[in-house]
Order: structure tokens, then C-alpha cells, then sequence
């Protein structure tokens, strides 16, 4: 079998903007889960509001994609804070079961919302002209956009982690995902914590959305399969580390990627086909803890 | 898993709560057996009374295994899709048709079954939801299964040479036998010793453990016996909609399978039955208004998961203080 070295290059990129999708909803979703004890079904739903978001900022204020990308995850963002206040705050202490079902019910009002005014086809986002164009790097032509959503991503996807990991916010919101009574003894709001994690997380699945608007057009259900796969690569990668989230979500979109090039019938499956043999040598997840 | 219980499942209550049971399963079979006589649309009463099979399917699986299973709808596809396979290009006879469907099921669960167990809670849920996604994709790009159209225009047959399945009225007793077979036998597996274990695992699984229970196989043929069962409810369905589509195996069917049970009341026996009703009818009133169905129903979730834990018969069955 002969390579294509141009070919696989390109899906090897198209599996690259993939995996940085997976990895900020992944992102997003341990964070939440680590806070809320929810997962959060509505993800995908939000990652579309964040396209539709961008849309609107330029159809109706003819406000561009560099504002979009500070101004639809705060929009959304306060959203999901809303959202947090009036529904998911009523279901701590309740079995985890029940944050999925209630924010699965979220998600069906948004996209159904959605697709009433917009149909199912796609809208365009064009690229922005400082981004248009490619680059010829010799053994390859980089679109300057796709190259672009990677590093980006990348770089958000770690400042995340710096600010989990390494700051003194970050270190309080840890010490409330262990013991929230505890943490609230030392004068600390944990409510209000829980709310801006949310906020966070669903601004990190905003940020996508925005980024994946010129790449995937914009569609009601845009998110509605892709959060199944990033369930998926959630419980492959497993829930308990910021990092392990990264790396996994990045190393699945590669895969895919090369998945798409080699044998492209299974590019659908694979990940699940992969969650599916991590499940049976690893139950916890390859960098999650025993459940 | 206790919050389940607390929040859902009437308290035990010191009246016979067989006694009761006995008497709603009586009249309940009173009230589906006049159903041809009265004029009611017989279409809808039998996709009701599949639906209704399949809710109660996963019923046994959340309601007393206390496993949230997202993905059920892989199991009403896969029996569909085979058991139309088999009417349609194998010429089979109806009721081989609906063991080859079911036998499918029955496979398809011991193998996700295997896998699924494997996490607890909230990744069970979300496993399932992949598996199913994953066979979604087999079945979109299979053959036999011709894709966006599905198998289409299947022969209803004589079942066991004799039975006319192409009368309407026949063929209603024949679901009508077979959801109350279904329904006879998880009600029989949650009142046995089984289902009482299954209970146990659900209100605490260490302690099931340290009594010497093995959970994972308890937990395992429970999948196994929800797989199956819903199942035949698919391969019953395949009569009354005389078609195998991808809508059956995609994840917004898992969700209406799910509302459908929560709606009812999760871990009560009638519940699933009255929530896929329910459901059913209201898909039927709403069916013109386009994508407001989708956010009715999500509309319905929330409000379920807010306020109406204990759904339509769960509160019922607390007001009476009666097990239903």
C-alpha cells in the first residue's frame, strides 16, 4: 500500500482540530463533574450556542470573530451560570443520575429551540481575513485557519490546567471538589465556586463552538453526536485528571484522523471501538481513578 | 444509590402489596383486552403496548439494579432489524422471526452487557450511550440494513401457519400476548430472590458484596434479561410498523425510553406502562408541530427531575401509600 504522504498529512490535521474539540468539552465536562458531581449532557448543546453566538454577533451587531471569541463563551458563559442558579443547584444531594436526565432535557429544549428557527442545514461562518489563506510548509500546504484552531486550543487547554492546578483559585477549587463542608469552614463561598465552575466549563465548550464555526458551519445539531464521542473519550481518559483530559482528547482525534485516512468506514467508530478495549484492560480509565 | 430509592420508590408499605398489584395487573388486562371493541385507533394501543414492554425492560434495569442504561434503544434496533431480515429475505414464519429477532438481542446484551458492568453509576450511563453509538454507525453503513431507508413493506405472515397476522384485531392479541408475557416475567424476576439481590446491589453494593454476593453476575443477567426483553418488544414492533428504520437504534430513541420510564415512575411496576402511553399519545397530538415535540419532551424531563421524581404512579401509589 502506497502512502500518500499529502493526503494522510491532511486528515492527520483534520484528527488534530477534532482532537482539540474533544479536549476542551472533555475539559470542560471533568471540571464540572468535579465540582457539580454532573455531567453535564447539555455540553454539546452549548458548544452549539457558542457557534450560533458567533453568528449572531456577526449577522446582527456586524461584530467579528476576534470579539466573538471573548464575547460568546462570557454570553454563554452567563448562561450556563443562569442555568446552574435556576435548575442545577436543586439536585445536590441527589443520585448523579439525575443531573444527567435533567441536563439531557436541556439539551433537547435547546437544540429543539434551535432547529424551529433554523432547520437542520448548515449556516456559514467565513474565516476571518487575517486567517484566510495557507502556508507552504514544504511537505505540506497548512491552512493558516485549521493551523490556527490547533495552537489555540493547545494554549487554552493548558492555561486551564494552570489555572486548576498551579493557582490559588485553582488550589481552593480542588480542596472543594474533596470536601466542600470542609472548605466552606474557611469562610470560603463554595455555592458561588460551583457556579463559575460551571460557567467556566461551559465557556471552554463555547470556545469551541466558536472555533469550529468556519471550519464545521454552523447547525442546531452540531453538538448533539459530537457529545456522545467526547463521552466516549471521557470515559476512556476517565475523569481525574486536567492533563490526562488533554492528552486524551488530543491523542483520540489523531487517531481518528489516521483512522480516516487508512480504513475511513470505521472513522465513525473508533473511538468507541477504543473505549470499548480500554473498558476491558483498564476499567478506571487510563488515567482515572477506581470508581 | 439510595436517593433512587428515596426519591422515587414508594415506602414500603405493611398493606399486601401483591394483593394490590394483582388487582391493577387485572384490571389493567381487562382494560387492553376490550381495547379492539371500543374503537380506539388499534395502531396506537399497539405501538403503545411495545413501548410500553420496552420501558418496563429498562425499568428492571434502573428501578431495581438501580443502572441507568443509555443506550436501550440498540437492543429494539438490533431485534427489528434482524427479525425484518428474516421475514423479508429468509421468508421465516412470524414467530421464528421473532425468536431469531430476540435471540439477536439476547447476544448483543451478554456482549455489552460484559463491557458495560465493567463501570458503575454515571459512566454505565454514559457507556451505554456509546455502545449504542457505535452500533447506530454499524447499522448506517451495513448493508442489510439499507441505511437511511430502512427495510421497508414486511410480510406480516401466518404465525404458526394458522394465526392471520395481516387482521388488525388478530394481530393486537398477538402483542397483547406478548407484552403481558414479557410483563409476567419481569414481574416475576423482581418479586423472586433474584430481584430482591438486585434491590439489595442498588440500595448498597459494598455491603451486597461483603454478604458474598457476586454483583457483577447479578448485575449481568439482569442487562442481560432487560436486553433480551426489550428485545422481543422490538421484534414485536416490527408487525405492527411493518418497517426496521435507523430511528429505532439512534440515542433520541434511549432518551424517549427513559422519559417515558420517568414519567411513569422509575422502579414501580405499572409506571413504565402508563409513561410509554403517555408519551406515545402526546407524540401522536403534537405530531404537527415539528421540532416542538423534542422540546416538549425535554420541557417534561426537567420538570420530572425537578419536581416529579416519583412520576404518575410513583405518586399515586404514595398518596394511597400502596405499592404499585
Amino acid at each position: 500500500m502506497s502512502i500518500n504522504i499529502q493526503a494522510l498529512l491532511a486528515q492527520l490535521l483534520v484528527g488534530l482540530i477534532n482532537g482539540s474539540f474533544y479536549a476542551l468539552l472533555s475539559l470542560g465536562l471533568a471540571v464540572i463533574f468535579g465540582m457539580l458531581n454532573i455531567i453535564n449532557f447539555a455540553h454539546g448543546a452549548l458548544y452549539m450556542m457558542g457557534a450560533f453566538c458567533a453568528y449572531f454577533l456577526l449577522n446582527l451587531f456586524g461584530i467579528g470573530y476576534w470579539w466573538a471569541l471573548i464575547l460568546a463563551p462570557l454570553i454563554v458563559g452567563a448562561f450556563g451560570m443562569l442555568m446552574e442558579r435556576t435548575l442545577l443547584q436543586w439536585l445536590s444531594g441527589l443520585d448523579h443520575l439525575y443531573g444527567l436526565l435533567l441536563t439531557f432535557g436541556v439539551a433537547l429544549i435547546i437544540q429543539g429551540l434551535f432547529q424551529n428557527y433554523f432547520g437542520s442545514s448548515g449556516l456559514p461562518y467565513a474565516i476571518p481575513d487575517e486567517l484566510k489563506g495557507g502556508m507552504n510548509l514544504g511537505f505540506m500546504f497548512l491552512p493558516i485557519y485549521r493551523g490556527w484552531v490547533v495552537a489555540f486550543s493547545l494554549v487554552i487547554c493548558l492555561l486551564t490546567w494552570y489555572l486548576i492546578e498551579r493557582t490559588r483559585l485553582g488550589a481552593n477549587l480542588r480542596a472543594a471538589t474533596e470536601n466542600p463542608t470542609l472548605v466552606r469552614a474557611f469562610g470560603i463561598n463554595v455555592p458561588r465556586m460551583i457556579t463559575l465552575t460551571y460557567g467556566l466549563g461551559v465557556g471552554l465548550a463555547a470556545l469551541a463552538g466558536v472555533l469550529s464555526a468556519p471550519i464545521n458551519q454552523v447547525r442546531p445539531l452540531m453538538g448533539a453526536d459530537l457529545i456522545i464521542v467526547v463521552f466516549a473519550v471521557v470515559v476512556i481518559g476517565g475523569m481525574g485528571s486536567i492533563m490526562g483530559s488533554i492528552i486524551t482528547g488530543f491523542t483520540l482525534g489523531v487517531i481518528e484522523g489516521l483512522t480516516k485516512y487508512f480504513y475511513p468506514e470505521a472513522s465513525n467508530t473508533v473511538v468507541f471501538v477504543l473505549m470499548v478495549l480500554v473498558l476491558l484492560v483498564k476499567p478506571s480509565g487510563l488515567t482515572g481513578r477506581a470508581s | 444509590m439510595s436517593t433512587i430509592t428515596q426519591n422515587s420508590v414508594p415506602a414500603p408499605t405493611t398493606r399486601r402489596p401483591v394483593r394490590d398489584e394483582m388487582i391493577a395487573l387485572a384490571l389493567m388486562t381487562i382494560v387492553l383486552a376490550i381495547v379492539p371493541f371500543t374503537g380506539v385507533y388499534p395502531f396506537f394501543v399497539m405501538q403503545g403496548l411495545c413501548f410500553a414492554l420496552l420501558a418496563c425492560a429498562f425499568n428492571l434495569l434502573i428501578g431495581y439494579g438501580g443502572l441507568l442504561s443509555f443506550g436501550h434503544a440498540m437492543f429494539l434496533g438490533t431485534a427489528g432489524y434482524v427479525t425484518a431480515h428474516a421475514l423479508k429475505v429468509w421468508d421465516l414464519s412470524p414467530e421464528l422471526g421473532i425468536l431469531v429477532g430476540t435471540a439477536a438481542a439476547l447476544g448483543l446484551s451478554v456482549i455489552t452487557g460484559l463491557i458495560a458492568i465493567r463501570r458503575q453509576g454515571i459512566y454505565f450511563a454514559m457507556i451505554t450511550l456509546a455502545l449504542s453509538q457505535l452500533l447506530y454507525f454499524i447499522y448506517l453503513q451495513a448493508p442489510f440494513t439499507h441505511g437511511e431507508d430502512g427495510i421497508q413493506g414486511i410480510p406480516q405472515g401466518k404465525m404458526f401457519g394458522v394465526i392471520d397476522l395481516q387482521n388488525a384485531t388478530t394481530l393486537y392479541f398477538v402483542v397483547l400476548a406478548g407484552f403481558l408475557l414479557g410483563f409476567l416475567i419481569i414481574y416475576r424476576a423482581i418479586n423472586s430472590p433474584f430481584g430482591e439481590v438486585l434491590k439489595a446491589i442498588r440500595e448498597n453494593e459494598p455491603r451486597a458484596i461483603s454478604l458474598g454476593y457476586k454483583t457483577d453476575q447479578y448485575k449481568l443477567l439482569a442487562f442481560i434479561l432487560s436486553g433480551t426483553l426489550a428485545g422481543f418488544a422490538g421484534a414485536l414492533k416490527v408487525f405492527v410498523a411493518q418497517n426496521a428504520s435507523l430511528t429505532d437504534v439512534h440515542w433520541s430513541m434511549s432518551g424517549e425510553i427513559v422519559l417515558m420510564t420517568l414519567v411513569g415512575g422509575l422502579g414501580t411496576v405499572f409506571g413504565p406502562v402508563v409513561g410509554a402511553f403517555v408519551i406515545i399519545a402526546m407524540q401522536q397530538y403534537l405530531a404537527g408541530f415539528g421540532q416542538w415535540v423534542t422540546v416538549i419532551q425535554g420541557v417534561i424531563f426537567v420538570a420530572c427531575v425537578l419536581t416529579f421524581r416519583r412520576g404518575i404512579v410513583g405518586e399515586i401509589g404514595h398518596y394511597f401509600k400502596r405499592s404499585l
